[in-house]
């Protein structure tokens, strides 16, 4: 990017400036044939889908069909759901991810930087977390509805889980991973060992804790959803429970399209966390976008 | 801060108290397979206020242990370190160090960076940005205030590291090869600008270096350590002229005479070192 922008500068030189201005032609050539196919292949997808459930190759009474889908989410969104309007749905899923991420992250920075900063702790919990984490914590699911009942303390307590784990191990590695001329440099200009962990190991380790964000809250996400389906009175995870036992395969697959919608959204809202938060760091060579 | 200049001069070892003392220092580390690994064994030198001391030897012959144990940073294994004549416990608030590799924050800008010190000294904010711009101003990094280290080549982010350093005021000064990684122009540059630093400061100074020539155009006094554990083989006086320059004091005669007298020392150390690389290999 910068390169070719520098050499845009010396346009005044005729045999570059007509190669850069071919360079820059066939980077747009490029982005035209990558969006088309990218069109063309969501096409094929949903328009083979449409089509093979029209014809009868597949069922759609059991694998839905695109129009079928589309169809319910304009009921849900102009008529509502079994449950309530739609947007109250996505309220309390949301919220119920949003709250068990927020105090999973607490949590898991707190205890990854507190245990790599203290050997001798770690070295005492150590295989207690290991074991723990080891367990599929989704089968806490029903531990929490029995215990916590179906409102949404349930559903923030597996969120909770879920979290604290990824952002723990990643905390830990972190406060591990600081470089240790840098805590050397800052302990001889005068840093206190609260400063050390406030201004120099948490800020450094913070490139590991933020790339644990973007998988931790999907599986925030992840956590409501199971939990509502486990039993709940509101939210998307009962909407899927509701559309799966009354075989409404398009029920499923609007849900599925509702959270993905949310999901992208909050990974959009992490990444531009991350820039800000990261600002310090060199920008990635190449111009490679997925 | 308050010597008089009269500490320049270069026979300094004959003033009474030493801003560093080392007597019969060894320092042994217990390696992960739980044996002892001894990095320096019984050194003994001394620095005297506001003198300029060049430590030069073969790799892995116990330099950067020497200045740890100077900075606080570890203790020794046997043996007295002294600062100021006070035994060194902890990290002392008068030690500056500058680090072989890059060790200022990358998540702050040059600004916050030469701010850090003062900062973490718990001095007022404000005075502590106007002297980090006054000393931002004196390492020639005006107008680079706002960036962050990583879009400064190596020798801005050297400046940033020698300011930081200075902003404290340190009364002794611990140099790790500051200058190893930079090519040569910028390090002649470098060790110009730290002489000038130096001589409006009156630090004392342990500069590490494996750069016999950087050792000294720089110094008072080079002390060759032997290949590891590094024990002090000889200690020369460099009577070259103050102030100097370094890009010209090279072809001095007398520079040449002392750099032939000292490598003759050291070459022996450098090659047994190179002979124990070669066996391991």
């Amino acid at each position: 990017m910068s390169a070719l922008s520098n050499e845009s500068d010396n346009i005044g030189i005729a045999p570059e400036s007509t190669g850069v201005s071919a360079a820059i032609a066939a980077r747009r050539r490029r982005r035209i044939v990558v969006n088309s196919l990218r069109i063309l292949l969501l096409v094929v997808i949903i328009g083979g889908w449409q089509l093979f459930t029209s014809v009868g190759i597949i069922d759609p009474f059991f694998w839905g069909q695109p129009s079928g889908i589309w169809k319910q989410l304009v009921t849900w969104v102009t008529q509502g759901t079994a449950q309530g309007p739609l947007w109250e749905q996505i309220a309390v899923t949301l919220e119920e991810a949003v709250l068990g991420f927020v105090i999973g992250v607490v949590l898991g920075i707190t205890f990854g930087v507190v245990l790599g900063r203290n050997r001798f702790l770690a070295d005492v919990l150590g295989p207690y977390i290991k074991a723990l984490n080891s367990i599929p914590r989704v089968t806490l699911a029903p531990l929490f509805a029995i215990g916590l009942g179906l409102g949404s303390q349930s559903k923030v307590a597996l969120a909770i889980v879920l979290v604290f784990f990824i952002v723990f191990f990643n905390a830990f590695q972190g406060v591990r991973e600081v470089d240790r001329n840098l805590l050397a440099n800052a302990r001889i200009l005068g840093a206190s060992q609260r400063q050390l962990t406030t201004q120099v190991i948490i800020p450094s380790a913070l490139t590991w804790i933020i790339a644990s964000l973007h998988t931790s809250f999907s599986f925030a996400l992840v956590g409501a959803v199971v939990g509502e389906y486990v039993g709940a009175i509101q939210g998307i995870g009962l909407m899927i429970q509701t559309a799966g036992s009354n075989f409404n395969a398009n029920g499923v697959f609007a849900a599925m399209f509702i959270l993905a919608v949310v999901a992208l959204l909050s990974e959009a809202l992490i990444t531009a966390l991350e820039n800000r938060l990261l600002r310090w760091r060199p920008t990635p060579v190449g111009d490679v976008t997925i | 801060m308050t010597m008089d200049s009269s500490t320049l001069t270069h026979n300094v070892s004959s003033l009474g108290a030493s801003a560093i003392e080392l007597r019969n220092v060894t320092k042994r580390f217990l390696t992960p397979s739980g044996q002892v690994y001894t990095a320096i064994r019984d050194i003994t030198f001394s620095v005297a206020p506001g003198e300029f001391c060049a430590v030069v030897g073969p790799t892995g012959c116990g330099k950067s242990t020497t200045l740890g144990l100077i900075a606080g940073l570890e203790r020794p294994s046997e043996g007295s370190v002294q600062v100021m004549g006070k035994p060194v416990q902890g990290i002392d608030p008068r030690i500056g160090y500058v680090f072989q590799t890059d060790a200022v924050l990358p998540w702050r800008n040059v600004l916050r960076n030469v701010a850090t010190g003062p900062l973490f000294r718990s001095q007022p904010k404000a005075e502590s940005l106007k002297r980090a711009h006054e000393w931002i101003a004196r390492v020639g990094l005006t107008g680079f205030e706002d960036r962050y280290p990583h879009q400064l080549s190596g020798g801005m982010r050297k400046r940033v590291a020698l300011a930081q350093t200075f902003i404290n005021e340190p009364q002794i000064l611990l140099m790790d090869e500051p200058f190893s990684a930079l090519d040569v122009q910028t390090r002649t540059l470098m060790e110009d600008e730290l002489l000038q630093l130096w001589s409006s400061h009156l630090a004392s100074v342990v500069f590490v270096t494996h750069d016999l020539e950087e050792a000294i155009s720089l110094a008072d006094r080079v002390c060759v350590l032997t290949a590891g554990p590094g024990t002090v083989k000889g200690i020369y006086s460099i009577d070259l002229p103050r102030p100097r320059k370094v890009e010209e004091i090279r072809f001095d005669p007398r520079f040449v005479q002392l750099y032939q007298q000292i490598w003759e020392d050291l070459r022996e150390e450098v090659m047994i070192s190179y002979e124990r690389t070669k066996q391991r290999v």
